[in-house]
C-alpha cells in the first residue's frame, strides 16, 4: 500500500546522518557563534529555516550569506507565519521544522505558533535572538523575557550562555522536538555568544537523565488487553494524532483488520486509517459523524490509540462512553486516566504496542455490532441541500474528486475545517493538516506553504491543497507572496460566506441570531485582486456549474500558487453537532434535534 | 443527585471510584495531602518550571522547599500538595514530564521521617516569660534571641508539633512568625531477618 509510504520513508534515521556526514568536515575548527549555529543546524540536517531577520541575529544572518549553509532559508513575511510553516513542514514530512527569529516582537510574534504546536504535538525547534548575556533583564531595547514567555507552551527551552554550547543544545533541542510526545523547543539565542568565537564540537549522544521515552508493553498488559479484546462484544478503535506521530498507521491498519473492529479517528487522526476502508466510521466528537458518535456511546471496549480524549471528543466527560472498559495505548503518560479512566494502559510508542498485540489475539465474531453500526449509518448519512445553491460540501466534493484523496489537505479554523475533516475523505497519513488543539485561525496558508517545502525538501511529489474561510485567511494572507516567490504550487482554496462563520452559527443556534461583529461583507478585500496583487493566479466561482472549470484552471497551474475563491451561501451550518457542555448522545443532527440548545 | 447514583452504569462507577470520586450520594470527595519529593537538575530555570506547571494547570501547592543535595548538579524539592487520586497522579505525571525531573517520589503512605523548621516571636515579660520558656523547654525549642519585651525561639520537628507550638504561644501575642515548609525522607528499610549481620 502506497498509505503509509511517505512517513515510513522519512521516519528513517538515514536524515540524521546526512547531517552528521556533513558537519564532519567543520568539527575542531574555531568559528564564531553564529557559524556554529548554522553547521548545527546543518548537522540536524534541517533543511528548510523559516526565518525574519532583525538585530539579535544579524551575525547569523550575516554569516549564512558568507559560509552558505546547505539549507533553504526561507523568507516569512510575519514570524507566526513562520512557525505555522514549520509546524506545516513537521507534519506533512515527519521531520522537525526550524524557526528563526529576532528577539523581541519578532519572538512574541512566534508565540500562537508555538503554542500551537505545544496542543498539537508538532515537533518544531524556534531559534529566537536575545539581548547580550549582560544586557538581560535591564530592559534593553528589544528584550523580552521569552523564556519566561513560552516556558508553559514549549517542551522545553533554553538559553545558551558560551557558543561552545551551541551543538549539544541544538542536538538536545531536536531530539526533544522528535522523540516522546513531540513538541515545540525555544532556543533563545543572546547576540554576544552568536558574536564571540569558539571551537565547532559535535556529539552524537543524548545525556539528559531526566528524559526517556516510556515503554511499557510487558507480558502481563498484553495478557490482559487480550483477555479484554477477546470478551468484548462491541469493540472500537479510537484513533488520534498520536499513531500518525509514531509512523504506527500500518501497524494500526493491520491490527483493526485482522481483529475486524471498527475505528473511528480524532481531527487529528484523520488519515491515520484508511477512510474509505468499510471498518472506518469517520470522524468522532462535536462534529464527527452520527454514526461514529452512537458507535462511541454503545461501545464495551475502546482501545484509544495516541489520542487524549479531548473535550471537543468526549463532550460531557462523565456521559462518554458509559458502558466502554478503555485501553489506552499512549506515549504521553499525563494523557492516561486524565480525563477518561484507562482500565488499562501501555505508557508506550503505538507501533510496538499494536504489533506485539495482534498475534495475540484471535479476530473477532461481532457481525451484530457491525450491522447495529450500518444502522446508524443508514439513519443519519452526512447530507446538505441539493438546490442549486453554492455550498462549501459541493466545493470539497468535487476537490476530493479532483485529487482522488491523493493530496494533502492543510485546513484553517472553522467551518471550513469541520467540513474539510467530514467530506473529504482521507486515506493517507499525514494527508491531513490542521490546527486542532489551539484552533488557531491563519494556520493553513503558512502551514500549506511548510508542507509544500518540506515535500519537495524530500523530493516528494505532492498536491498541497489550502482550505480556509474568508476571515481566517486574512490572519495570514501575507504568506501568499511568499509561495508565490518560491514558486510553491498550492492550490488555496477561500470559502467565502462573508461571515465568520463558525461564531455566527453559534450565534444562529444558541444567541437568538444576534449576529454581533461577524459580518465580513464590508470589510473583506476582493480575493481575486489580492491573491493577484501577491504574483498569483486567482479564480472565482459563484454558482455550482462553475466549479469544476476553476478547479480545472487552478489545476493547470504549476509555478505558482492558484487562489480559487468560492462564493458560497452563508446560512450554510455544520452538522451533525454535539453542543458545548452536551453528551454524545445529544447530538444535533437534521434528524435528532432537541427542542431547545442553549 | 439520587437519580443519576441509579443511572450509573458499572463502568462508570469504576470511573468514579478511580478518580476518588464520591459515588454515594452526600459522601465527600477523597482529598489528601501529599507529600513529594522531586530531584532536580540543579539548573537555571528549573525550580521556575515546576513552580510554573502547579500554577498553569491548577494544581494547589501548600509548600516548597528547595535545597541542593550531595551532588551539586542536582537540587531536591520536597513539594506538598493536596487533592484527590486523580489530581495526585495528574501531579506526578505531570512532574515527570517536565524535562529537568530525575526522580519524582510521592512519599505519602511510606515510611518516612518529616521535618519543618519554625522562628517565633513571642512578645512576653516576666511571668509569662517563664512560662513560655517552660512550653519551649517541652517541645525542645531553642532560644535564639532575647529582648526584654520579646523571645525569639526555634523550633524543628514534624508539621503538626511546629503547629501545636504556634497555637499554644497564640495566647502570649506572637509578633512574627518563620516557617521554612517541610522537608521529609523516606526512611530506610529495615533488614528483613531483625538486624544482625
Ligand atoms: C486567532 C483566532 N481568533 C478567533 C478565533 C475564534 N473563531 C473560531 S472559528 C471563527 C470563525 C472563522 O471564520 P472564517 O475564517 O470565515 O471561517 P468559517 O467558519 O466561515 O469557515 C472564529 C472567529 C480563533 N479560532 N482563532
Amino acid at each position: 500500500m502506497s498509505s503509509a509510504s511517505t512517513a515510513a520513508a522519512l521516519a528513517e534515521p538515514q536524515a540524521r546522518l546526512r547531517g552528521k556526514a556533513a558537519v564532519q568536515q567543520h568539527i575542531g575548527k574555531r568559528m564564531s557563534g553564529a557559524e556554529i549555529f548554522l553547521r548545527a543546524l546543518e548537522a540536524e540536517d534541517a533543511r528548510v529555516v523559516f526565518g525574519h531577520p532583525g538585530g539579535a541575529v544579524i551575525h547569523v544572518y550575516d554569516e549564512m550569506a558568507r559560509v552558505q549553509p546547505n539549507f533553504k532559508h526561507v523568507l516569512v513575511r510575519h514570524e507566526q507565519g513562520g512557525t505555522h510553516a514549520a509546524e506545516g513542514y513537521a507534519k506533512a514530512t515527519g521531520e522537525v521544522g526550524t524557526v528563526l527569529v529576532t528577539s523581541g516582537p519578532g519572538a512574541t510574534n512566534t508565540v500562537t505558533g508555538i503554542a500551537d504546536a505545544f496542543m498539537d504535538s508538532v515537533p518544531i525547534v524556534v531559534f529566537t535572538g536575545q539581548v547580550p548575556l549582560p544586557l538581560i533583564g535591564n530592559d534593553a531595547f528589544q528584550e523580552t523575557d521569552t523564556l519566561g514567555v513560552t516556558r508553559s507552551i514549549t517542551k522545553h527551552n533554553y538559553l545558551v550562555r558560551a557558543p561552545e554550547d551551541i551543538p549539544r543544545i541544538v542536538h538536545e533541542a531536536y531530539h526533544l522536538a522528535r522523540t516522546g510526545r513531540p513538541g515545540p523547543v525555544v532556543v533563545d539565542l543572546p547576540k554576544d555568544v552568536l558574536m564571540s568565537e569558539g571551537v565547532f564540537a559535535y556529539d552524537d549522544a543524548i545525556r539528559m537523565r531526566g528524559y526517556s521515552v516510556p515503554h511499557e508493553c510487558d507480558e502481563v498488559r498484553l495478557r490482559r488487553a487480550v483477555r479484554m479484546i477477546e470478551s468484548a462484544q462491541r469493540p472500537l478503535l479510537y484513533v488520534g494524532g498520536g499513531a500518525i506521530n509514531a509512523n504506527a498507521c500500518e501497524a494500526l491498519t493491520e491490527f483493526a483488520r485482522h481483529l475486524n473492529v471498527p475505528v473511528t479517528t480524532s481531527l487529528h487522526g484523520l488519515g491515520a486509517f484508511p477512510e474509505n476502508d468499510p471498518l472506518s466510521l469517520g470522524m468522532l466528537g462535536m462534529h464527527g459523524t452520527w454514526w461514529a458518535n452512537q458507535a462511541v456511546q454503545h461501545a464495551d471496549l475502546i482501545i484509544a490509540v495516541g489520542a487524549r480524549f479531548d473535550d471537543r471528543v468526549t463532550g460531557m466527560v462523565d456521559r462518554w462512553a458509559p458502558h466502554a472498559a478503555i485501553i489506552h495505548i499512549e506515549i504521553d503518560k499525563s494523557c492516561i486516566s486524565k480525563n477518561i479512566y484507562a482500565d488499562l494502559a501501555f505508557n508506550a510508542d503505538a507501533k510496538p504496542v499494536l504489533e506485539a498485540l495482534r498475534p495475540l489475539v484471535r479476530a473477532r465474531k461481532v457481525k451484530r455490532w457491525h450491522n447495529k453500526i450500518q444502522g446508524w449509518r443508514e439513519e443519519c448519512p452526512l447530507s446538505y441541500a441539493d438546490d442549486g445553491e453554492l455550498r462549501p460540501q459541493f466545493v470539497l466534493e468535487r476537490l476530493r474528486a479532483k485529487t482522488g484523496g491523493d493530496a494533502v489537505v492543510v485546513t484553517d479554523v472553522g467551518q471550513n475545517q469541520m467540513w474539510a475533516a467530514q467530506y473529504m475523505n482521507y486515506t493517507q497519513p499525514r494527508s491531513h493538516i490542521t490546527s486542532g488543539g489551539l484552533g488557531t485561525m491563519g494556520f493553513s496558508l503558512p502551514a500549506a506553504l511548510g508542507a509544500g517545502l518540506g515535500l519537495r525538501a524530500y523530493g516528494i511529489d505532492k498536491t498541497v491543497i489550502s482550505i480556509n474561510g474568508d476571515g481566517g485567511f486574512m490572519m495570514n494572507a501575507q504568506e501568499l507572496a511568499v509561495a508565490a516567490a518560491h514558486g510553491v504550487p498550492l492550490k488555496v482554496v477561500i470559502m467565502n460566506n462573508n461571515f465568520l462563520g463558525m461564531v455566527r452559527q453559534w450565534q444562529e443556534l444558541f444567541h437568538e441570531n444576534r449576529f454581533s461583529h461577524t459580518d465580513l461583507t464590508d470589510t473583506n478585500p476582493d480575493f481575486v485582486q489580492l491573491a493577484r496583487a501577491s504574483r498569483c493566479a486567482a479564480f472565482r466561482a459563484e454558482r455550482t456549474d462553475q466549479v469544476d472549470g476553476v478547479i480545472e484552471k487552478a489545476w493547470a497551474v504549476d509555478d505558482r500558487p492558484a487562489v480559487m475563491e468560492f462564493r458560497v451561501v452563508k446560512e450554510e451550518m455544520v452538522f451533525p453537532m454535539v453542543p458545548v457542555g452536551k453528551s454524545s448522545d445529544e447530538m444535533i443532527t437534521s434528524k435528532h434535534a432537541p427542542e431547545t440548545f442553549v | 443527585m439520587s437519580e443519576q447514583a441509579i443511572t450509573l452504569t458499572p463502568q462508570q462507577l469504576i470511573r468514579k471510584r478511580a478518580a476518588g470520586e464520591p459515588v454515594e450520594a452526600g459522601a465527600a470527595p477523597d482529598i489528601q495531602q501529599h507529600i513529594i519529593n522531586v530531584l532536580l537538575e540543579n539548573s537555571m530555570g528549573a525550580l521556575i518550571r515546576v513552580v510554573n506547571m502547579f500554577s498553569a494547570r491548577g494544581f494547589n501547592l501548600d509548600s516548597v522547599t528547595v535545597g541542593v543535595t550531595e551532588d551539586p548538579t542536582v537540587s531536591r524539592l520536597c513539594i506538598v500538595t493536596r487533592g484527590n487520586v486523580r489530581v495526585i497522579s495528574q501531579i506526578l505525571r505531570q512532574l515527570n514530564r517536565l524535562v529537568d525531573t530525575i526522580e519524582v517520589d510521592d512519599v505519602t503512605g511510606t515510611d518516612f521521617v518529616e521535618r519543618e523548621l519554625c522562628i517565633i516571636k513571642v512578645r512576653c515579660r516576666g511571668e509569662k516569660r517563664a512560662e513560655v520558656l517552660q512550653v519551649n523547654e517541652i517541645f525542645r525549642g531553642r532560644v535564639v534571641d532575647v529582648t526584654p519585651d520579646i523571645l525569639a525561639l526555634e523550633i524543628v520537628g514534624p508539621t503538626q508539633k511546629v503547629d501545636a507550638f504556634v497555637n499554644l504561644m497564640k495566647p502570649h501575642g506572637i509578633d512574627e512568625v518563620a516557617r521554612s515548609g517541610r522537608v521529609a525522607m523516606q526512611r530506610a528499610p529495615q533488614p528483613a531477618d531483625g538486624g544482625s549481620d
